[in-house]
């Protein structure tokens, strides 16, 4: 064969039918790529901390493989068109915090590595599984007050006496089932965000349009407002009382957010926001555990040994680390707490320095981007603002737990996703990958030209099925109210 | 919805870039800071890595390092911990780092002080290699004549090599045990500290340098010194007085006897030296005027920060004074301060034929090797000007006689030896509840010493309390002198 021949086999065995590129292909070659340098971080590790960890390192490599070939493979049959560059990069800090929850076991004695690697199975299976099943997110829609009504009770279950675990680190968030620790509150972002999407996708043109006057000001009907508002508003208390701070901070971010996108009326972030700080500014001086927080944030050194360890120690760590880094093996994870969970991040830091840092925060950013872009194609409007908010959460998330670690905001604990260790948070992120591949595989799939109709799965069929019906009931419903800010949105299908 | 999701995504990456902003600042700018802040451990669990270097006396270590099985792999121990605590200090994960553990930690490391290790290779290149030795001039049996003389007594003992300004004893009582607080357990250390400085006697500081005393009559040498610098023999007369009327007072001086200080009218220098006597001397300062008292002082060091590896208190008189004040500093009372370390450095010079030379504990730094790294940072001390000749060579004698004639013959006999050539200056400082009892002497041009006993009861005399301790001292270190 020549080599222009091979060229040309190549460049058609990288071409879909049609005659643009395999998502599949690419997203192929980027997961093998995330998979080496897992195993070869993994190596590093063991050549400099202990020499007979690199057989670690290679089943964890395996281990890792076998799971990303699984998921490839069950992505190219039930989301073809999907967005090539999602799972890659959430394999690619699903292995980074592999990788780092062994380097903080080696340092600190915990055996938590193992659990992590069972935890990555369980979870891309329960992505792949979503996507076998769910065929189109549109459907979710219909059930939005159930996520609404979901999503409080898994915010209230840590206090539910029997599941309880009990209060961890100062906050009640676990729940203990079958002998696991799960932290519900994870899931509830999901079931939260999806809530929200389908109130807004459905009331976006009401919500968009002032009719009552108060004061100086133009705002919707109240009767509009309110649900989402008490729903919102109900979830903060309850995250607030559970002492999960960054997890209200977040939700609030990605609320706004969404309501700001839905309408296209900065007012309601901004009035929002208003709220939002004047809530912050009583809390400070209502409760006793906020002032504790945004004193450490503005001198933590008043107190290294005590209320302040916690900030210090990641200070520490990142500063030792500087530039480049101590090296892979070389820090001293141990001395800084929970450095498998919420502290992952100096652990990178302080080994693999600010240029490591920066490459995980890069990876994040390019995450975030996909999300952003998956979003601005999708079909309709609730695959909008799912995808929308859902990537918000993501970002939110990234932000606060990195932000304060590195003192930029007070310090709540929080996971980052992906890397941190714990199976809830990486359920709830590879079900945010599931829900962003499922929506991004339909708008491209779209635009390819595909018929959704023509495929074979059954979760695709009862999903043509709904299609159908809810079509009719299109036909036969009232004048379809156009608005927003775009004209794609003439473009959509879908009614409200 | 694509425009606002447009800025939606732009809020995000100015959020992104605050973070990567400051993650930067925290890497390039604040790294140092951060990396060697007294709360970060790493430096802690580095610095305690290195099997430091011992603090050598004679043959003997008497801080070394032992490895541990713990995360700090050397633990920091002293061999005869009280006797010589205030001259090694401690080396503490709490409390960090004192005395010669501190002013000598790069040479007891083997490497600059604030350098962590940043990569890989700088991390293995120097993990394993020990610290350097430091060796100290202290002579073990003197230091241990010196801390059973004292015995329980709170007081100090500074012997010093008038030749080189090698000291061969520094000792202070009360004194501490250094191996509780040089502990790798963080209780242990707090609660021996906290039971240290509560303790009223205050064992933490070392009287022999770091606290000044009001010097009493000792500081009669510089009164001498002055006069015979400015002409003066030992043979000039004085009148003989009961009380010295003090110019421009009523508050006049009398003699420590309340009476005279011989059966004569007059009284020559040289035996009002060897009495102490105070009406002779004040009268002496008043007559040579507070400059040339003042400037006589300074060239032996007062008012002059004391060249040494560990601190020493600076030795005060005041610059300007009136008639009734020359009178009261010529007798080492009022304002005059002088540390223990400054009297032994004051008779050294005198022995030394009137050159002063710089004091120093430390012989030398070896690296493991047995390489020198640091000699000893002697010679002559300038810094309080005249060369470092307080003196000429005719004063030095001519006050070295006369400290002789006070030991064989005045307040200082209790220092006698027999077959030794002892001299000395006693004094006895009434300014506070009970006397200051001073010795001030040498024996020979091989030993100086001073003792100091702030707190000997309210019938201390220098001549009672302090000569014989001087006695006691001197004997131990003339017989290591003849042995060599």
């Amino acid at each position: 064969m020549t080599t222009r021949n091979r060229a040309a086999s190549e460049a058609s065995r990288n071409r879909a039918s049609d005659g643009t590129v395999n998502p599949r292909r690419i997203e192929a070659r980027l997961l093998a790529g995330a998979v080496v340098l897992t195993g070869l971080a993994g190596t590093l590790l063991g050549w400099s901390v202990a020499p007979d960890l690199p057989p670690a390192a290679i089943i964890t490599g395996v281990a890792l493989a076998v799971i990303a070939i699984v998921a490839h493979i069950t992505v190219r049959y039930a989301a073809p068109d999907a967005d090539p560059a999602l799972l890659p990069l959430a394999f690619l800090l699903n292995g980074l915090g592999l990788v780092f929850v062994r380097r903080v076991d080696l340092a600190a004695g915990t055996e938590l590595a193992a659990a992590q690697m069972v935890w990555t199975a369980v979870t891309v299976g329960a992505m792949c599984v979503a996507l076998l099943f769910v065929a189109s997110v549109r459907p979710l829609a219909r059930y939005q007050y159930t996520f609404g009504l979901a999503t409080i009770v898994l915010l209230v279950l840590p206090v539910v006496p029997l599941l309880s675990a009990g209060v961890i680190n100062g906050a009640q968030l676990w729940i203990d089932l079958f002998g696991l620790r799960f932290q519900p509150g994870e899931i509830a972002k999901l079931t939260g965000v999806l809530f929200l999407a389908g109130y807004l996708a459905r009331n976006r043109d009401v919500l968009s349009v002032a009719t009552q006057r108060v004061g100086p000001l133009l705002v919707p009907a109240a009767r509009h407002l309110a649900p989402v508002f008490v729903a919102a508003i109900g979830a903060m208390v309850i995250m607030a009382q559970l002492r999960d701070l960054g997890s209200a901070l977040l939700f609030f971010g990605t609320f706004m957010a969404m309501l700001y996108v839905a309408t296209g009326r900065l007012a309601y972030p901004a009035v929002g926001g208003a709220l939002f700080a004047v809530a912050c500014y009583l809390a400070y001086v209502f409760f006793t555990h906020v002032q504790v927080r945004v004193n450490i944030w503005i001198d933590p050194w008043a107190d290294v040994q005590g209320a302040s360890y916690q900030l210090a120690q990641s200070l520490f760590a990142l500063g030792t680390g500087g530039l480049t880094g101590t090296g892979l093996g070389l820090g001293r994870p141990q001395d800084v707490p929970f450095s498998a969970t919420d502290a992952i991040f100096v652990v990178i830091g302080e080994e693999l320095g600010l240029l490591g840092a920066t490459a995980v925060l890069v990876a994040f950013l390019l995450l975030v981007a996909r999300g952003l872009r998956i979003a601005q194609t999708a079909r309709d409007e609730f695959s909008t603002l799912l995808a929308l908010g859902l990537t918000v959460t993501f970002a939110f998330q990234t932000f606060v737990i990195v932000g304060g670690l590195t003192r930029l905001v007070p310090l709540t604990g929080i996971t980052l996703p992906f890397v941190s260790y714990g199976g809830s948070s990486l359920l709830a992120n590879y079900l945010i990958i599931g829900v962003l591949l499922r929506i991004s595989d339909e708008s491209r799939g779209a635009a390819r030209g595909r018929e959704p109709r023509g495929t074979s799965t059954p979760a695709r069929k009862r999903a043509v099925a709904r299609e159908e019906a809810a079509a009719k009931r299109r036909a036969l419903s009232t004048q379809r109210v156009t608005g927003g800010d775009d004209p794609q949105d003439d473009d959509w299908t879908d009614g409200p | 919805m694509n425009r606002s999701i447009g800025r939606v995504g732009a809020a995000l990456f100015v959020l992104f870039g605050a973070l990567f902003v400051n993650l930067n600042v925290i890497a390039l700018f604040q790294a140092d800071d951060l990396a060697t802040h007294p709360a970060n451990r790493r430096l802690i669990v580095q610095e305690y890595g290195i099997a430091r270097g011992p603090i050598v006396v004679g043959d003997e270590a008497i801080a070394s390092s032992t490895p541990t099985d713990g995360e700090l792999r050397y633990l920091r121990t002293y061999a005869a911990g009280p006797r010589y605590a205030h001259l090694t200090g401690y080396y503490s994960v709490v409390l960090q780092r004192s005395g010669l553990e501190a002013a000598f930690n790069e040479s007891l490391t083997g490497r600059p002080t604030e350098v962590v290790a940043q990569n890989l290779g700088e991390l293995l290149g120097s993990a394993n290699r020990p610290g350097n030795a430091v060796q100290l001039t202290i002579d073990a049996r003197i230091q241990e004549a010196a801390q059973s003389a004292l015995g329980d007594r709170e007081g100090a003992v500074v012997v010093i090599d008038p030749r080189s300004g090698a000291v061969l004893a520094s000792y202070a009582n009360p004194t501490y045990d250094p191996n509780p607080l040089s502990s790798h357990d963080r209780t242990q250390i707090r609660d021996a500290w906290d039971a240290l400085r509560d303790r009223e006697d205050r064992p933490l500081v070392d009287r022999a340098t770091r606290e000044v005393y009001p010097p009493g009559s000792t500081f009669k040498l510089i009164v001498a010194a002055a006069a015979l610098e400015a002409g003066m023999t030992p043979d000039a007369l004085f009148p003989d007085e009961v009380v010295y009327d003090v110019p421009q007072t009523t508050a006049d001086i009398g003699n420590f006897s309340g009476g005279a200080c011989s059966n004569n009218a007059d009284i020559s220098l040289q035996d009002a030296f060897a009495v102490s006597c105070n009406t002779v001397f004040a009268r002496l300062g008043v007559e040579l005027g507070d400059d040339d008292l003042v400037r006589q002082a300074e060239r032996f060091g007062f008012n002059r920060a004391i060249p040494y590896e560990l601190t020493v208190s600076d030795s005060v008189i005041p610059r300007e004074l009136d008639a009734p004040q020359t009178a009261q500093s010529a007798i080492g009372q009022r304002d005059v301060r002088a540390t223990p370390m400054h009297l032994a450095l004051i008779a050294a010079s005198v022995a030394n034929g009137g050159e002063l030379r710089r004091p120093h504990v430390v012989a030398n730094v070896r690296n493991p090797e047995g390489e020198l790294v640091l000699g000893p940072e002697d010679g002559r001390w300038t810094g309080a000007g005249g060369d470092g000749r307080p003196v000429s060579a005719r004063t030095a004698e001519q006050l070295r006689q006369m400290m002789i004639a006070a030991v064989n013959a005045g307040t200082g006999q209790a220092a006698r030896i027999d077959g030794v050539e002892v001299g000395g200056k006693t004094g006895t400082a009434q300014t506070g509840t009970t006397p200051v009892a001073w010795f001030a002497g040498f024996a020979g041009n091989e030993v100086a010493i001073a003792v100091m006993l702030p707190d000997g009861g309210e019938n201390a005399t220098g001549g009672a309390l302090a000569a014989p301790i001087a006695r006691e001292v001197l004997q131990v270190a003339v017989a290591r002198e003849a042995q060599r």
